[in-house]
């Protein structure tokens, strides 16, 4: 008999007041009684209405249908035949837009939380079973893969079980790419992350840091001396864009990616047992909505900041961060300045931030994206101290690859051209992730990762 | 990975060499480029000019000036032991293709990096004029290795001590005014004299490349720490440098970006990571 509550069991967390002032991660997830209680919540629709949503098709009535009977491993392992990184899916993934959207619990209550248990399976199974990898027999070709994000993570997974000497270039000294730089701590741990990697390793993907493709070594070599019978590019869009107001280069104002990669790379929450400084003032405004946004506020509260805003030019409705962010960030005491763009940041005479200008607007028509424009509403400017700036209104990709890879055409963004498999101008190189598409989600980027692994795959044995 | 320390030398009280095993940056380097390294687990990443490379042997060689604590820390380390991380070449090297006639100009720690421009131009076959800049004598670095890569030499002190006497624009306006003719002065070292030169050479009309330092993370174009305003437009110093026209650069805004880490220097100095017995302090 299928549980009825409309509700999703509740996931248990650390106090608002509290988890503001750590690191620690902020959910602590589910016991295995609420895990089965909720996995009894799924309906286990024939037409799989959840499934359509995922943009890896993990197999979600199955892996809840084992959760359901007491079989975590099992679970596990039916999500781990489509998702190579459960744990991290289960954290950062936006399933109220994914797999839950499509959920026919949703419809008259809560939907299943699919995201809660894929990481009570992942979790299950990292705390109660040790991997036992077998390294696949070797086919003789190599692949080098550029980047080590979620996308390239996948695809040298992906490659690996199927035999190739699979070679990893990460420009950091650490693997993970967004998982390890950007995404905060409180939200993924890194040992995860580190596990996850440390997996690969296992299955014989070799990962070669501090090595930065397009200077250290060039994609042209990769094919042409070392060796390298395909590659693929999954260098992720880590150029971070600033606005172009008038004070953005004073000291106090950051880009998200700098301030997030001091904290979460870096370690500079523990300066100065660790040696990265992070200044952060009393004020503290993040420009942007997004998770990227949403993620800077957190760690900004976390570093003792007194009031930190999000100050967002549109509205509640259209912030593009998962809605978990955001409620975890009002829970922690964010405030979301809605409705207001900043128009200039203004600094003493030392060079220091002291003040923005903000403006409020209103949302207009819908422009090309089906969003409301905003619009400013002359007049409304006004002025609210302030020591710090993290700019979080978005990234591209990094134009080093481009600049140093004849044939491989970009668009007009600076983005990889790929087809759907991942394919670029480039015979025997291939894309995928963030690189391809502009900053998008960890999962779509793994997904592509997979599909640019079995068109990898093709392509050698053709 | 971890990169070996193959060679050790003090050149004064605050500067030292360092030549590490690096074959894949050595592969690549250029001068005007530059690598960026974290000592350990704990380490900050820092960018450290190339100042010299040897492709055959397979190191890079950077000259350190000991003005914070990873500087402290890296003069601490011995020839034999390893820094974990030593990734590059990063930045774009200096373009010298078909300069005829330079002046390179090095304030203090930057005549460790404007040796490799004059070395490369020298090898080039252009005339190079080296003029060096030091607080005394006992400061005075690289003299034989730049008599062996210039023309003419002259290296000034502040007080004197070693002859010549007052900085380095002024024996370049002694140089300009007796009429010689450079398609390019190079100068690099701190910003003061590097703005100094530039107002200097902006009168006689004479291209000015300066190699900004600025703070940075990752060195790929990721963090936009590193940015500098040249000619009114926000640039990054790792990817779009570190060389540019100085007579574009807003010494002002760079200036005072140099001061955002600087209490925290002195804390990290104070009471950071000790790595003498590699114990933690914190």
């Amino acid at each position: 008999m299928p549980n009825m509550s409309l509700k999703k069991n509740p996931m248990p967390e650390q106090r608002p007041d509290e988890r503001n002032k750590n690191f620690l991660e902020v959910t602590t997830g589910y016991t295995e009684e609420t895990a089965i209680d909720e996995a009894k919540r799924c309906l286990n629709c024939k037409h799989k209405p959840c499934m359509q949503g995922c943009p890896v098709s993990v197999k979600i009535p199955e892996f809840i249908a084992k959760i359901a009977e007491g079989d975590f491993e099992g679970a596990y392992q039916k999500i781990k035949e489509t998702n190579a990184l459960p744990a991290v899916c289960g954290r950062v993934c936006p399933q109220e837009t994914q797999c839950e959207s499509k959920c026919v619990r949703g419809i008259k209550g809560e939907s299943v939380g699919i995201g809660r248990l894929e990481r009570f399976a992942a979790d299950w199974h990292m705390s109660h079973v040790k991997d036992e990898i077998t390294v696949p027999e070797k086919n003789g070709k190599k692949v080098a893969v550029v980047g080590s994000g979620p996308a390239g993570l996948t695809a040298a997974g992906d490659l690996a079980k199927r035999g190739y000497d699979v070679t990893v270039y990460e420009a950091f000294h650490v693997a993970g790419g967004v998982l390890m730089y950007g995404i905060p701590e409180f939200r993924l741990p890194k040992n995860i992350v580190q596990n996850e990697i440390d997996n690969l390793k296992k299955l014989g993907v070799k990962i070669e840091t501090d090595v930065i493709i397009g200077k250290t070594i060039m994609v042209d070599e990769l094919v042409e001396d070392m060796g390298f019978d395909a590659v693929f590019l999954g260098t992720g869009a880590g150029l971070p864009s600033f606005m172009g107001l008038s004070g953005e280069s004073l000291n106090g104002v950051y880009s998200a990616n700098e301030f997030l990669t001091r904290i979460n790379l870096m370690k500079g929450y523990k300066f100065p047992e660790y040696d990265t400084p992070v200044v952060v003032g009393k004020n503290v405004a993040v420009f942007g909505g997004g998770n990227v946004a949403m993620d800077a506020a957190r760690c900004a509260k976390r570093m003792g900041a007194e009031n930190v805003y999000i100050i967002y030019r549109r509205g509640r409705e259209e912030l593009p961060a998962r809605a978990e962010e955001v409620m975890h960030a009002e829970e922690e005491g964010v405030i979301f300045k809605l409705l207001t763009n900043p128009t200039r940041l203004l600094g003493d005479d030392e060079g220091w931030l002291k003040e923005i200008e903000v403006i409020d607007m209103e949302l207009g028509e819908p422009d090309e994206s089906g969003r409301r424009r905003p619009v400013p509403k002359a007049g409304s400017e006004h002025i609210l101290p302030m020591d710090t700036v993290i700019v979080a209104i978005g990234q591209t990709p990094n134009p080093l690859i481009k600049k140093t890879t004849k044939g491989l055409d970009t668009n007009r963004k600076g983005c990889i051209i790929a087809d759907e498999k991942g394919k670029t101008s480039r015979d025997g190189i291939y894309a995928g992730g963030d690189a391809v598409t502009g900053a998008a989600t960890v999962i779509l980027a793994m997904g592509a990762g997979k599909t640019a692994a079995e068109a990898i795959d093709e392509y050698l044995n053709n | 990975m971890a990169y070996k320390i193959i060679r050790k030398k003090v050149l004064n009280p605050q500067i030292f060499l360092m030549e590490i095993n690096a074959p894949l940056v050595a592969k690549k380097a250029e001068p005007g480029q530059f690598i960026i390294l974290r000592i350990d687990e704990y380490g900050e990443r820092v960018p450290f000019t190339v100042a010299d490379f040897d492709r055959e042997k397979g190191t890079v060689t950077i000259i350190v000036q000991i003005v914070g604590k990873t500087t402290k820390d890296l003069s601490a380390l011995e020839e034999g032991e390893e820094i974990l991380d030593f990734a590059g070449p990063l930045g774009m090297p200096t373009e010298l293709e078909g300069l005829k006639k330079v002046a390179v100009i090095g304030g203090g720690l930057g005549t460790a990096i404007a040796y490799p421009q004059a070395k490369k131009l020298h090898s080039m076959g252009a005339e190079v004029d080296v003029i060096t800049g030091f607080r005394d004598k006992s400061l005075i670095i690289l003299e034989d290795e730049l008599k062996a890569v210039s023309d003419r030499l002259i290296i000034t002190t502040d007080d004197g001590s070693n002859g010549v006497k007052g900085f380095v624009t002024d024996r370049l306006k002694e140089l300009l005014d007796a009429g010689e003719k450079y398609d390019a002065v190079i100068a690099i070292g701190p910003l003061v004299m590097m703005r100094a030169v530039c107002n200097l050479t902006k009168g006689y009309n004479v291209k000015t490349i300066v190699s900004m330092n600025p703070v940075m993370i990752d060195g790929t174009g990721m963090c936009g720490g590193c940015r500098v305003i040249v000619g009114g437009e926000t640039k990054f110093a790792c990817v779009d440098g570190p060389d540019f026209d100085g007579h574009q650069i807003d010494w002002e805004a760079a200036l005072n970006r140099q001061k955002m880490f600087k209490a925290q220097e002195k804390t990290a100095c104070e009471s950071g990571h000790c790595r003498i017995g590699r114990t933690n302090n914190a």
